[in-house]
């Protein structure tokens, strides 16, 4: 398990947990991260806030928010 | 799961002319809710608050078929959990309003996330709509739906509409009509939750059965209470005996992953239906979005093209909105003055004075700003309606991080740009306090609309060709001190703290001109209602204050207030006139010119630019321009900042640091030009 902010553009992976408040995670989980979301790097600089497509939508996270989700690379 | 049919069908109002139907339009952000909203009621429309909440209310009616409705837009939501006064607001007026229909707009470009909301308004006691909007975006990314297939699957009515062209809108009022007429027989097929969470859910019934307050359906409470709703919990702790209490707590003690597993069991849900509806998946092109946002979102080129578009703003404001405030200025306001002036000639002096230099100086030269007004707004509302708000938010993060603020924040600040009244208001969408709170207290240093019509006045009277580089330079200044007073105050009263950054980046689309010309009439509408009370109140003040006592203008009691409090005007090389219009600008920024065209209306036949510059110096002006930037924020804001902030001790304390940046800024700013030689 990795976290999702070491994810590199264009690879995808699985969602496993969250390490992170309870507002943060109803609001993740309202724009459809859960666990067993299918995430998908769409941009990730290494520093600053990264985009991911998760259930059809991309969503802007910040680094830190980033940092405390954790997921499984899919094995391509 | 409950029986909706058995448990609360609404009335159903069959007298025209009684109680009209009530029809709620619900969705997430980013579906083209306003859209539709403004579609079925066009001008017909009113807008003002939720009641105790500064969360704007939309109504408006709209006729179908000889019968009048009432429709509510619902704030834009992605849940109904209480994370948000948005989402409170929503889920109370259908639970307590209780409206005959609501509209939920899903975006059938992207089904799996919009649905989520539905999966929330199915379990309330009202009957549902689905309005399967954006169809065409959805063809055009190649999907292919089956509404009524979606319609079989979820057990309600669903219409496939285009808003933008006003597809399937008709349909849509059909199925209206049909539903208050009960010829639908509703059996929505409701999201279920894992098999060990469920009986935790009825286990908590058990307790909170029979202790549930109205309006509140028990099987919602119970869900809710699972997920951990702030609101809910709160309000059934001061319910329930506290023995039954405790008895839910321990149950959810046990399941505190069950918020999770709700999400995922109403996501589950929304699988089903998809595979069901969806015949022909999206293809694998890269989308305009995409290929957009690689040079929109980037780190780099992102903040150049955010750059470029403010830019381009003020571009268009100097030459079409300039232009234009010159036209009304001399031709209408101009025109009126020297008519009104004929026409009163035998009038006493004072009926005179009061309509052409009170009502007609005053009023009218806050007329003459319109232009930029209105510049504004539509830009704003084009950036707003294409998706691009979303990018500037997410390149601007970074350096919002210096402030210990995230891209958020640069949402409600780009809206101080138009007005810091919205601004301020516009913190709502940041979710913790400290960031909220700060963001607030440096939201009155961005340059508004009204401070940028002082600076479009005065700078090309003192800079000529160069007024467009000056007033660049003030607001690259104005930018400056506030990204200082941010970081400032986030060290010595936030401790360096900062909140989560997690935002949707909706997809671009073409700007729909009816959706932003609604906007810009709409907020236009307000700033003259604003300058028709406020600002012409203020005028005459000012104009009473410098006719009495005697009528003798050397001898008022403006004058003499000028006079009186010159000496701090004069560190920031200040006359007591220049000090009086900044003092009237509190009321309204824009009043500085106003109650210097009174100030300086008795030099009959001149100009009020030509009077200024030949009473002022370069620095003056120079210094003048920078205190508009930054002195106090005006009435309207304070008033908005005390109701966000809830506290005066805050308020004030705004006003303060603001009053001490002003005069500590410009004293250097004054002496400094003045040492250069302007």
């Amino acid at each position: 398990m990795v976290s999702l902010s070491e994810l590199l553009v264009n690879e995808q992976a699985t969602i496993r947990s969250f390490s992170i408040g309870r507002s943060e995670t109803n609001r993740l989980a309202s724009l459809g991260l859960t666990p067993g979301a299918q995430v998908d790097m769409t941009q990730n600089y290494g520093r600053g806030p990264l985009i991911v497509m998760v259930r059809g939508t991309r969503v802007a996270l910040g680094r830190g928010e980033a940092a405390k989700i954790f997921v499984e690379r899919n094995s391509s | 799961m409950s029986d909706r049919q058995t448990t609360s069908v609404p009335e159903q109002p069959v007298m025209v002319g009684e109680k009209l139907p009530l029809i709620a339009l619900a969705g997430q952000p980013n579906v083209g809710k306003s859209t539709l909203f403004n579609f079925l009621t066009g001008l017909n429309q009113h807008v003002g608050n939720w009641p105790g909440k500064t969360v704007e209310r939309r109504e408006g009616k709209f006729t179908f078929n000889d019968r009048r409705y009432n429709l509510v837009d619902l704030p834009g939501t992605y849940s109904l959990t209480a994370n948000s006064p948005e989402e409170v607001i929503a889920r109370e007026f259908v639970l307590r309003d209780q409206p005959d229909v609501v509209i939920a707009v899903v975006n059938a470009s992207n089904l799996e996330r919009s649905l989520y909301l539905v999966a929330e308004l199915v379990t309330l006691p009202a009957p549902v709509i689905v309005a399967l909007n954006m169809m065409d975006v959805a063809a055009q990314e190649g999907l292919c739906i089956e509404p009524e297939v979606l319609e079989a699957a979820l057990g309600v009515p669903v219409i496939p509409i285009t808003a933008t062209r006003a597809a399937g809108t008709l349909a849509l009022l059909n199925v209206i009509e049909d539903t208050l007429a009960g010829n639908f027989l509703l059996t929505p097929r409701l999201p279920e939750i894992r098999a060990d969470h469920r009986i935790a859910l009825d286990e908590i019934l058990n307790h909170i059965t029979g202790n549930v307050p109205s309006p509140y359906p028990p099987e919602w409470v119970a869900l809710k209470l699972l997920e951990g709703d702030t609101e809910i919990t709160r309000t059934m702790q001061n319910t329930l005996p506290v023995e039954k209490w405790e008895a839910v707590n321990a149950v959810l003690r046990n399941h505190d992953d069950a918020l999770l597993a709700v999400a995922s069991g109403r996501y589950e849900w929304i699988g089903r239906m998809v595979r069901a509806a969806v015949v022909q998946p999206r293809m694998g092109q890269i989308s305009w979005t995409k290929r957009l946002d690689e040079w929109a979102a980037h780190p780099f080129w992102g903040l150049w093209i955010l750059a470029g578009i403010l830019g381009l703003v003020f571009w268009l404001t100097f030459t079409i909105g300039s232009p234009a405030q010159v036209w009304l200025d001399s031709r209408v306001v101009g025109g009126l003055s020297t008519l009104a002036g004929r026409v009163l000639a035998e009038a006493p002096f004072w009926v005179r004075g009061l309509v052409v230099d009170g009502i007609l100086g005053g009023a009218g030269a806050v007329l003459t700003f319109l232009p930029i007004m209105v510049i504004f707004f539509a830009v704003f509302g084009l950036l707003e309606d294409t998706g691009y708000m979303a990018r500037a938010a997410y390149v601007m993060d970074n350096l919002m991080h210096l402030m210990g603020l995230h891209g958020k924040s640069f949402l409600p600040l780009f809206l101080g740009f138009g007005c810091n009244v919205p601004a301020v208001l516009g913190t709502r969408v940041i979710d913790s306090k400290p960031a909220r709170l700060l963001t607030i207290l440096i939201a009155p240093l961005v340059p508004c609309t009204a401070r940028m019509a002082v600076v479009a006045f005065l700078a090309p009277a003192f800079f000529g060709p160069n007024a467009l580089l000056v007033s660049w330079v003030l607001v690259l200044f104005s930018m400056l001190i506030l990204v200082l007073s941010g970081s400032l105050l986030n060290k010595l009263i936030f401790n360096g703290q900062r909140s989560a950054f997690i935002m949707e980046m909706p997809l671009y689309h073409l700007p729909n001109s009816r959706t932003i010309g609604l906007l810009v009439w709409q907020r236009t509408l307000s700033f003259i209602r604003k300058a028709g009370t406020n600002i012409l109140a203020m005028a005459l003040v000012i104009w009473v204050l410098s006719v009495l006592p005697g009528g003798n203008f050397q001898t008022s009691y403006l004058v003499q207030f000028g006079k009186f409090i010159e000496p701090v005007g004069r560190w920031m090389g200040f006359d007591w006139r220049l000090t009086v219009a900044l003092i009237a600008s509190f009321p309204a920024k824009e009043n500085a010119i106003a109650t210097l065209g009174v100030l300086f209306g008795n030099d009959q036949g001149v100009g009020l630019v030509q009077s200024l510059t030949s009473t002022y110096s370069v620095a003056s002006g120079l210094s003048f321009l920078v205190v508009t930037m930054l002195f106090i924020p005006c009435m309207a804001t304070v008033a908005v900042i005390r109701q966000e902030t809830n506290s005066w001790g805050w308020t004030m304390f705004n006003i303060a640091f603001m009053l001490m940046i002003s005069i500590a800024a410009d004293s250097g700013v004054y002496h400094l030009a003045h040492w250069v030689g302007l």
